[in-house]
């Protein structure tokens, strides 16, 4: 094994901070995230809220603790669906080659040269705001990039020896495509889907506070910094708290990718 | 060269159709008909019926593609469901106010990123490299809402007031009112963009300085400056190009956001009205027009690329 790098060191630090306080944050949070101290408005930091009061009173802290459990649902939930319908179409291009992989390339291309937040906002239109069709939509979003990877990874192993072998025993096309084929593109794909998750939680972001995603009461980062708009110049604390969080995060995933992808060898 | 921008031009109106198709399914595949939007959830199904008919969605969904499209390339974009207008009429403004908005962006990412990147390059592994990467990191990795709203909070607040915090005014209210008005959104969308370029720039630059013609000038006496001014930044930006280009896919997810934060009427506000009314000729009319510049910009920036870099034709 090598060396862990900085960056991986730093990465896996704040990764591993982030998921486990949203695991735990039902449990660690001071007050429920819903929960309306209406005398406690817009209040700055302070021993009985750690981190002030937003416009209706409620705990800053709570809503932060809890806004990274929906950040970390959106995030991994909308890549796992994109992985979900990516992996076996990239596996299938690259496996079968020829027409079918030229056709569905070109599809993906056409995809991947249509900015993703409008991809988004077409879903979103069609399906009304909502955190799960948020989720769909941006988890759809990044299905053409993911399948390109995949593609290109199942190209480089298909005409190895074990997948040679295999055939030759008269292994099946499902059987070669996930059971041998499948395997050995993984590294790339782990080092992909982490630093996908964190621009997944971007993009959630991005549409909660477009009032697009999450809808309100519901504790979400996005919606929190939305929601402070209206009273950033009344009070900094709604605005900072969730936006230091989210940016905290996303520099996070970005290290750990990075890190990642250097410590595997920088094929992947 | 002819050859090449005929081949390009080429795949472009491939990648204009697709665009196209990609509008047309997710609005039409998808549930929720244009009619239901028209006339919400509890519209009769006679009623549903009879809307359809008027709007031509009975008729198989290929013919209603390529009326779509002729309707599109004759001008004739529709009305918009939400504000009773021609989309033309609605989408110019705008268009020009995002352009505006996008321009004054890249001016500011090209006259401030290049000479940032050429600075880490030159200095690389020194302090000032080190600063420059880590505030790029960063820079990255916060959501353009959050630095738009963190600016707003420091310099357009009513102790400070050196900015409006939105809105947007013509050159003929002032050109100083004017620009003002652009400060902040631009510099919100310019953090990322800038370093996306000062990354690119540094990598670039400093793969072409450890290459031998480097090494040749350096070693028949030319001086550094004329060494990285002539011959390094010449093909160490080549590749920025590419990057400029992608970034403007950026750009165009970055206004819709930017905008909002600071109320800036252009596409991007546009598009997230439309999303909210459920304004379906207005959405799609929006996203095929920015989808479209986005391509066209992309295709330009080939270009560019194959006539600074004779390489790239031949391959």
């Amino acid at each position: 094994m090598r060396p862990v790098s900085a960056t991986l060191a730093i990465g896996s630090a704040i990764l591993a901070l982030m998921i486990g306080v949203s695991v735990l944050a039902p449990w660690i949070s001071p007050y429920a995230a819903t929960e309306q101290h209406i005398q406690k408005r817009l209040e700055r930091p302070s021993a009985r809220y750690l981190l002030g009061t937003d416009q209706y009173g409620r705990d800053l802290l709570s809503r932060t603790l809890m806004g990274g459990r929906t950040a970390l649902l959106l995030g991994v939930g909308a890549v796992l669906l994109g992985l979900g319908l990516g992996v076996p179409v990239g596996l299938g291009a690259g496996y079968f080659g020829g027409r079918a992989d030229e056709a569905i390339m070109r599809v993906v291309d056409a995809m991947l040269s249509f900015p993703s937040l409008l991809l988004a906002l077409l879903i979103i239109t069609a399906l009304g705001a909502s955190t799960a069709h948020a989720l769909v939509a941006i988890g759809i979003a990044n299905v053409p990039g993911i399948a390109r990877i995949v593609r290109s990874a199942t190209l480089a192993v298909r005409e190895a020896e074990f997948v040679l072998a295999a055939r030759a025993r008269g292994e099946g096309h499902a059987y070669l495509m996930f059971g041998e084929i499948f395997p050995n593109v993984l590294p790339p794909i782990v080092v992909e889907t982490t630093i996908r998750v964190g621009f997944a939680m971007l993009a959630a972001a991005s549409l909660s506070f477009l009032g697009l995603g999450v809808q309100p009461p519901q504790a979400d980062w996005g919606l929190m910094i939305r929601e402070a708009r209206q009273y950033v110049f009344l009070s900094p604390w709604p605005l900072v708290t969730p936006g230091v969080a989210l940016a905290l995060t996303i520099i996070g995933f970005n290290l750990f990718g990075d890190g990642l992808r250097d410590h595997l060898g920088g094929s992947a | 060269m002819t050859r090449y921008v005929l081949r390009r031009l080429a795949s472009i109106v491939v990648v204009l159709v697709l665009i196209s198709i990609i509008i047309f399914v997710a609005i039409h595949v998808l549930p929720g008909s244009a009619a239901t939007l028209i006339l919400g959830e509890y519209a009769t199904p006679e009623a549903l019926r009879t809307l359809e008919r008027e709007m031509g969605l009975d008729r198989p969904l290929p013919l209603q593609y390529a009326g779509w499209v002729r309707d599109v390339l004759t001008g004739d974009w529709g009305d918009s469901l939400a504000m009773k207008q021609p989309v033309v009429s609605v989408v110019g403004l705008r268009l020009k106010n995002s352009a505006t908005l996008a321009a004054a962006a890249l001016v500011i990412v090209v006259c401030v990123a290049i000479p940032l990147g050429a600075a880490a390059a030159l200095g690389r592994g020194g302090p000032l490299d080190l600063a420059i990467v880590t505030a790029t990191y960063v820079g990255i990795s916060i959501p353009e809402f959050v630095t738009g709203l963190g600016l707003l909070l420091l310099l357009a607040g009513p102790s400070v007031q050196w900015f409006p915090t939105g809105g947007y005014a013509e050159p003929s209210a002032g050109i100083l009112t004017w620009a003002r008005h652009l400060v902040l959104p631009a510099a919100t969308l310019t953090i990322v963009l800038i370093a996306h370029v000062v990354r690119q720039t540094r990598s670039g630059l400093a793969d072409v300085l450890a290459s031998p013609y480097i090494r040749t000038a350096r070693l028949k006496g030319a001086s550094e400056r004329r060494v990285v001014v002539r011959h390094a930044l010449r093909n160490g930006l080549l590749p920025t190009i590419t990057v400029l280009a992608l970034d403007l896919g950026y750009l165009m997810g970055g206004i819709v956001v930017v905008e909002e934060v600071f109320a800036y009427p252009g596409m991007g506000r546009l598009m997230i009205y439309a999303v909210q009314n459920r304004d379906i000729p207005l959405l799609q009319m929006c996203v095929l027009i920015v989808a479209s510049v986005y391509a066209l910009a992309n295709f330009a920036a080939d270009l560019l690329y194959a006539w600074l870099d004779p390489r790239i034709r031949y391959r």
